[in-house]
């Protein structure tokens, strides 16, 4: 019977517990009314299947109350809709809410619920839904209400990140690598013969598989591997010698010689060896190319903004794009809705929160007149204000017009086989004519051998895969610890930072921070009496005694004198009251370092006093265990209630900012990086935008990685904050993998070359070597990550 | 052994059009989803009255 009393308790939707038992449909019982409508709609569908697959598939949607009257406006729906026709549309959805196969049943059954849907496909991996439907019964608006009344709401946004980041690569390397594979697994069949050795009487077939076998490389050069020679050309013309060179001088040194060969000389050539090289290269390319379908690392303000505003014309109400949105328009904000720019607050009680803007989390209290920032979400009853200045112009968004977020972010960290590459190339030019040169006055035939053998088999082949490989191991390493890297480069340039920089609110503490405990014994009268002084205060600590003492009756005060930085004094009916620090209540200090504690001393007596410990997230300690090897800062938008607390972390005072706008959070990291420091900025919000973007490397924090995250050059999971050193060691650990692969891959270049150098080299060596470096590599960089992760303890 | 013209020409014409086969399940986008269609498959087809995989599932869960 134990099941039946877990099911009456917990939600049928979706599993939260049910607090009161008024929603109760069918013997089932709900949390609240979103989720009770959501089982009606479904039900009355007859889609009730939906919660046979899974246990409480649904999403809680208690509080939500979203209007998509905008989705009207023709200019909205034509941006946001793939394909239309004249009758059918067809749009892809964002939902977030995907999770499970019941949400991935429900959605493709929308044909079900309104015969104007065609169909409903999910992709699970993307939570995307591409709804095809007759627009004339159903327009775009209605099929959105549809979606939210079944607790699946689409995230729309203007700027579709997603949706371009998933667009197929344009590159066709898929195509190319089938190619390349085809071509290299027909070219190996065909010279098998060749190494066995072909007898006197079948002379004729060698002409044939050696024929046969350039009409194989013809599409491995000119189709898979033609990629390698734009590249070059490309860098060669901004005077840069990338890895790229060498590589596309080693695939056409290849196949002219064994075009030559097989034509003049009647010798097989080295097609088996060019196969392979391009078909190794292009894997490498492959695997380095690592997409998390479901996370942006490109989003800016817009796709935070809405994607209308609801504006007042001539006292009626209608949406438009936040494009056009111009100043002096008269803007209508509801609960939970973002303020999209700077604007005069002109009707309502403004109760909004900053928390993306500011890093404050607490609800600001705006008079009539004021300016309201924009990136504010109001909170409470509807507000009327006055647009002053234009979305992009904003005090918040004006920080994307910054050139950090306008320039290329590729300084500041060449990777090692850039730097690499270049002597590379340089070094092998010269062995090559070396030895062109050497043999010129003996021997025309063979100083043209050896030139061209030097540049076939010093090709650094496993040079470049020595990179990719490495990373690919270690993003994975990575994203199985919930630390998901944008490209393979973040890896190096992690490993050569030096400075940690640090956001607070939403970064180093999350959600519920704080821990409040009453110590002493209080009468319910002197709670009251705590209550009445602290809820006069904004001060934060004031707000969580509020907080923890719980909604009480108010007693007038007769005095109230607030004194900064340390307390309150406050007259109560005939009781006086106290409430500071210990140099207020008793005279002097005898604060201690890790705890905030509020005495409170009521007629002359002291009947206990308040501690208030901040909850930093796991691992904090940890974090800051690396402050010798790494400088670390503190910087953030909020005041500095809490740098008591906070300095048993970052040490010394001066490395704590406070009270930071989001443009001098970049302008410090600028600072910083002007005095040589290589930085990591690790942020959550909006307000850290800028930060992340100027700094080397950008760590986005979050506790939900499909939530909105500012764009960075990483994204972490809260959960694994404390692995930070981890991660900062193993970055290294990889950097160091490189290296040794580097070297193993030149030991290998120089025994090829002592062969080529003398102009016999035969293509069995070249055909043997070749695959032989790149397997050494492969294994060598995959066993060493998985060894070195081990040690880290992130595997 | 003339025989080899004839087999190596087969077994390259047979390579090709897997070759081609592949490249046109990739063009025409089979394989931009990979994951979503082995959750589908195992989704019951088309059954009006509500199937009750879970509570089956508590109930043997109860029993033991």
């Amino acid at each position: 019977m134990q099941t039946a009393s877990i099911e009456k308790t917990t939600c049928y939707h979706c599993g939260d517990d049910c607090l009161t038992p008024d929603f109760f449909v069918e013997e089932k019982q709900f949390c609240c009314f979103g989720c009770k409508s959501v089982f009606e709609v479904l039900s009355e569908s007859k889609l009730c299947n939906y919660y046979s697959y899974n246990e409480h598939p649904g999403v809680n949607r208690a509080h939500n109350d979203k209007r998509f009257d905008y989705l009207k406006e023709p200019d909205i729906v034509n941006e946001l809709i793939d394909y239309k026709d004249d009758n059918i549309s067809i749009v892809t959805f964002y939902i977030p809410q995907i999770h499970c196969s019941s949400c991935l049943w429900l959605l493709e059954q929308l044909n079900k619920m309104n015969p104007a849907i065609h169909y409903g496909r999910v992709d699970f991996l993307k939570k995307q839904l591409n709804v095809r439907f007759n627009y004339h019964q159903l327009n775009l608006q209605q099929l959105v209400e549809l979606l939210y009344n079944i607790g699946y709401e689409p995230v729309i946004s203007l700027q579709d990140i997603i949706k371009k980041q998933n667009a197929p690569a344009k590159d066709n390397l898929v195509q190319k690598i089938a190619v390349a594979g085809f071509c290299f697994g027909n070219v190996m069949l065909l010279s098998f013969p060749e190494y066995f050795g072909i007898s006197v009487y079948e002379q004729t077939f060698k002409h044939f598989f050696g024929w046969i076998n350039i009409l194989f490389a013809l599409p491995v050069v000119f189709y898979s591997g033609w990629g390698y020679f734009t590249s070059a050309w490309q860098n060669l013309r901004i005077k840069v010698l990338n890895i790229d060179f060498p590589l596309a001088l080693g695939i056409a040194v290849l196949f002219i010689r064994s075009v030559v060969e097989v034509a003049i000389n009647n010798d097989p050539g080295f097609t088996d060896t060019l196969c392979g090289l391009v078909f190794f290269l292009l894997i490498g390319k492959f695997i380095q190319k690592k997409t998390y379908y479901h996370i942006s690392f490109e989003r800016d303000y817009r796709s935070f903004f809405p994607v209308a505003v609801n504006v007042i014309t001539n006292d009626v109400e209608k949406p438009l794009p936040l494009s056009q949105l111009q100043t002096g328009q008269r803007i209508i904000i509801r609960h939970n809705e973002i303020i999209p720019a700077d604007a005069i607050l002109l009707k309502g009680n403004a109760m909004v929160d900053f928390s993306f803007v500011t890093g404050e989390s607490i609800p600001v209290n705006k008079t009539w007149g004021e300016i309201i920032y924009a990136g504010g979400r109001q909170t409470g009853e509807a507000i009327e204000l006055e647009v002053v200045k234009s979305v992009s112009q904003s005090y918040l968004t004006q920080l994307w017009n910054n050139e950090a977020f306008t320039r290329q972010k590729d300084g500041g960290g060449k990777t090692f086989n850039e730097k690499v590459s270049k002597y590379f190339s340089i070094v092998l030019l010269a062995i090559a004519f070396g030895s062109l040169l050497f043999w010129l006055p003996f021997n025309a035939g063979r100083g043209l051998a050896a030139f061209t053998a030097v540049l076939i088999v010093a090709c650094p082949c496993a040079l470049a895969l020595s990179t990719p490989f490495t990373m690919a191991a270690a993003l994975s390493v990575f994203d199985r610890n919930l630390f998901y890297l944008k490209n393979t480069r973040v890896v190096e340039h992690m490993a050569a930072i030096n400075t940690i920089v640090m956001d607070k609110t939403g970064t180093i503490t999350n959600g519920d921070n704080t821990n409040t405990e009453l110590h002493g014994n209080f009468t319910a009268f002197q709670k009251q009496l705590i209550y009445s002084t602290c809820v006069n205060s904004i001060h934060p600590l004031s707000r969580m005694i509020c907080d923890h003492l719980g909604e009480q009756k108010r007693l007038p005060v007769n005095s109230y004198i607030e004194l900064a930085g340390r307390g309150i004094i406050a007259s109560i009916g005939n009781h006086q009251l106290k409430i500071g620090n210990s140099s207020l209540v008793f005279g002097h200090d005898m604060e201690s370092p890790h705890i905030t504690a509020i005495y409170i001393e009521i007629d002359g007596s002291n009947p206990g006093y308040i501690t208030i410990k901040h909850n930093y997230r796991n691992g904090m300690g940890n974090v800051a265990a690396l402050n010798p090897v790494y400088d670390m800062y503190l910087l953030s938008g909020d005041q500095d209630h809490e740098k008591k607390d906070l300095l048993q972390f970052f040490k010394k005072p001066e490395r704590l900012l406070f009270n930071q706008s989001p443009q001098g959070k970049l302008d410090f990291i600028q600072s910083l990086q002007e005095g040589g420091k290589k930085v990591m900025m690790i942020g959550d919000g909006l307000n850290d935008s800028g930060a992340l973007k100027q700094s080397d490397l950008g760590i986005a924090v979050t506790d939900n990685v499909n939530n909105f995250s500012p764009g960075s050059d990483a994204i972490m999971d809260g959960r694994s904050f404390y692995k930070l050193p981890s991660f900062l060691r193993f970055s290294k650990d990889t950097v160091n993998i490189i290296h040794l692969s580097f070297a193993i891959s030149l030991t290998y270049n120089l025994i090829g070359l002592s062969y080529a150098v003398s102009g016999r080299l035969s293509p069995l060596i070249a055909a043997i070597l070749m695959p032989l470096s790149t397997v050494t590599i492969i294994s060598f960089t995959t066993l060493a990550t998985h060894f070195a992760a081990k040690k880290r303890n992130l595997l | 052994m003339s025989i080899i013209y004839f087999l190596i020409g087969c077994s390259v014409l047979l390579a090709v059009i897997f070759l081609a086969a592949f490249l046109w399940a990739q063009k025409s986008g089979q394989n931009d989803d990979l994951y979503t269609p082995s959750m589908r498959i195992l989704l019951e087809d088309d059954v009006n009255e509500p199937i009750n995989i879970i509570s089956k599932d508590i109930e043997t869960s109860a029993k033991k």
